[in-house]
């Protein structure tokens, strides 16, 4: 377990290293940044000071060490517009994303499980057959434009719910809603499938035979095995959780972090776009190690089959 | 309860066959509707009644026709700056079209080839592959984007490569799969004992058996790339404006959703009918060509 960990470890930094080149060349992508501060008004002389300040000035090699030292240190750069620290205007959204994407969480993966079960355990009825087609409107539908359409019947026509921003529990709902969109689909079908491999296992035959009720077999021995399969896609559903945060933050003019990219984006504010996008890259890796890890503790076959 | 099989379909040959499998409304309905769409991209000039940026301020806001003060002049409204909404969706299309074609082509292309890569050649080569793409496959192609964006400005190609950068990652583990079982193959080994090259096994003999699962593949990804796409152009990351993208004309209603509802419902309905098209598509052709691919 400790060579499993130590192993995966290691990947995770190289990943991060190349993650990290990734976004550099990205960001330099478009050849000078400086092209972006360049106004009517700007003065060779300008440019220049700009370029010196921001240090591209110097060799590529020199300016991805410049960069990777900073980060090491929680330095992510410093805002253009608001010339504040980009890691102090992230810790100060963060709260709201959290709140946001926890309960988002939470809500989707309660419903996932209920209906996904149902699903299972009612197959090719009537219920089996909403749960899938909950789903596969939930895949087809874009996201933005449920919340749209959710916003002009809760809040224009019948008045329920806010339309935008933070506030109570009622300004939750709609947001958690539209996240549970984005989430539903994706985990509602893992747990429907991992539960029908399950119930169809010879334990849970034995458990049958033994006579004991439906619920307990359901809730209490098939659930606990049907989780490990769902598991190994956490990864993925934590992408789409970032997706759906970037998305909903926006359309309900949310202030957390995904609406921070987005108003960044819209400034041309790249140290702030990139900034966020390095965090949340960092996130989802540090994310993806610790589900790997928790999965090779359920499962010891793991720890040996994928070195 | 006993039926009995008056005609065993199975064994007919010929057209009786072929309707069999072709007339059936999970593979027709999808194929219309994506017919419809590919009519109207390729021919929008001559489809769509007015010009998809002809602004006209004394027409703004325009009901659709079927609501009062709605006109057939403009059968499903116009929007805040009076440019007609049919004749922006029809030519949305094309964007959402050329956008799904030029990122299936790159993303299929190297998906594949790194698949067979990884599957044929195995050992450390297929560890490495296998890793950067589990990276690739948990990384959220947004966060890709939304920096392409802010770098070198959003456009055609901003969403190209920002969807084309992680999108790859399905294919190749799916490919590889497939090549992993195929080298295990009795012909495999045989084009192996006669003397072929590596390379040559990978294209010709285990490229081809692969066509099966690259095809549904290619199929399911179409809705997933527009979806993708209408995402980035909602977010103003993806095809700008004045360029009528789906995704850019909801973003246009948003503010006037309490007034003006059609600027974003109808976009919205057009990019859920075309996804769910290629949705539907994909799972005919994958019960059709690959039943046990049923998890992709």
């Amino acid at each position: 377990m400790t060579r499993f960990i130590i192993v995966r470890l290691l990947q995770t930094f190289v990943a991060l290293i190349g993650i990290s080149i990734l976004i550099f060349v990205l960001v330099r992508v478009s050849g000078d940044p400086t092209d972006l501060f360049r106004t009517s008004s700007s003065t060779e002389e300008d440019i220049a000071r700009i370029r010196h300040n921001l240090g591209l000035d110097k060799s590529i090699p020199e300016q991805y060490w410049i960069f990777v030292t900073d980060l090491a240190q929680g330095d992510l750069g410093e805002s253009l517009l608001k010339r504040r620290p980009v890691t102090e205007m992230i810790v100060e959204r963060l709260p709201n994303t959290l709140s946001l994407a926890v309960t988002s969480f939470f809500v989707s993966m309660l419903l996932a499980l209920f209906l996904g079960i149902l699903g299972a355990t009612r197959r090719d009825t009537f219920w089996d057959n909403g749960v899938k087609f909950i789903a596969i409107l939930g895949q087809a539908l874009p996201g933005f434009w449920v919340a749209i359409m959710a916003i002009l019947l809760f809040s224009v026509y019948w008045q329920i719910f806010p339309p935008m921003g933070t506030g109570g529990f009622m300004h939750y709902v709609l947001p958690v809603a539209t996240m549970a969109f984005f989430l539903l689909p994706g985990m509602m079908r893992l747990v429907r499938s991992s539960m029908l491999d399950v119930l169809d296992s010879e334990y849970i035959k034995l458990a049958r035979i033994k006579g004991l009720p439906e619920r307990i077999i359901i809730w209490k021995h098939a659930l606990r095995n049907a989780l490990i399969a769902p598991l190994t896609a956490a990864g993925m559903i934590f992408a789409m959780l970032i997706t759906g945060m970037v998305v909903t933050e926006q359309v309900f003019a949310w202030p957390g972090i995904g609406r921070l990219i987005i108003e960044a984006l819209f400034a041309r504010d790249f140290p702030v776009v990139q900034g966020v996008t390095l965090m949340v890259g960092a996130a989802v890796l540090l994310i993806n190690l610790l589900v790997d890890i928790l999965y090779a503790y359920i499962e010891p076959q793991i720890r040996y089959q994928q070195m | 309860m006993a039926t009995t099989k008056i005609v065993d379909w199975d064994k007919l040959e010929g057209r009786a066959r072929s309707r069999r499998i072709f007339f059936q409304w999970t593979f027709i309905v999808p194929v219309a509707v994506l017919l419809i769409v590919v009519i109207m991209a390729i021919f929008a000039p001559l489809l769509a009644p007015y010009p998809y940026d002809q602004i006209n301020m004394t027409d703004r806001f325009m009901p659709p026709f079927f609501m009062e003060e709605g006109s057939t002049s403009h059968i499903l409204g116009t929007d805040n700056m009076g440019r007609d909404i049919m004749s922006r969706a029809i030519y949305g299309a094309q964007i959402s079209l050329s956008v799904a074609a030029m990122v299936i082509a790159i993303t299929a292309s190297i998906g594949t080839a790194l698949g067979i890569v990884s599957g044929y050649v195995g050992g450390r080569t297929d560890a490495f592959l296998m890793r950067v793409t589990d990276i690739s496959l948990a990384f959220p192609a947004i966060l890709i984007a939304l920096l392409l964006a802010a770098s070198i400005g959003p456009g055609y190609w901003t969403v190209v490569i920002a969807i084309s950068i992680l999108g790859w990652a399905p294919y190749a583990r799916l490919i590889r799969g497939e090549a992993l079982k195929l080298r295990e193959a009795d012909f495999v080994a045989q084009a192996r004992i006669i003397g072929a090259s590596p390379i040559r096994i990978m294209l010709k003999h285990i490229f081809p058996n692969i066509m099966n699962p690259l095809i549904i593949m290619v199929t399911l990804s179409v809705g997933m790339v527009i979806l993708t796409e209408a995402i980035l152009s909602y977010l103003g990351a993806g095809i700008p404006p004045p360029a009528a993208s789906w995704g850019n004309m909801v973003n246009d209603g948003r503010t006037y959703i309490d007034t003006a509802w059609w600027i974003s419902f109808f976009p919205g309905i057009a990019i859920g009918l075309v996804v769910l098209a290629g949705n539907f598509l994909g799972d005919w052709l994958r019960d059709k060509l690959d039943p046990r691919l049923r998890q992709i």
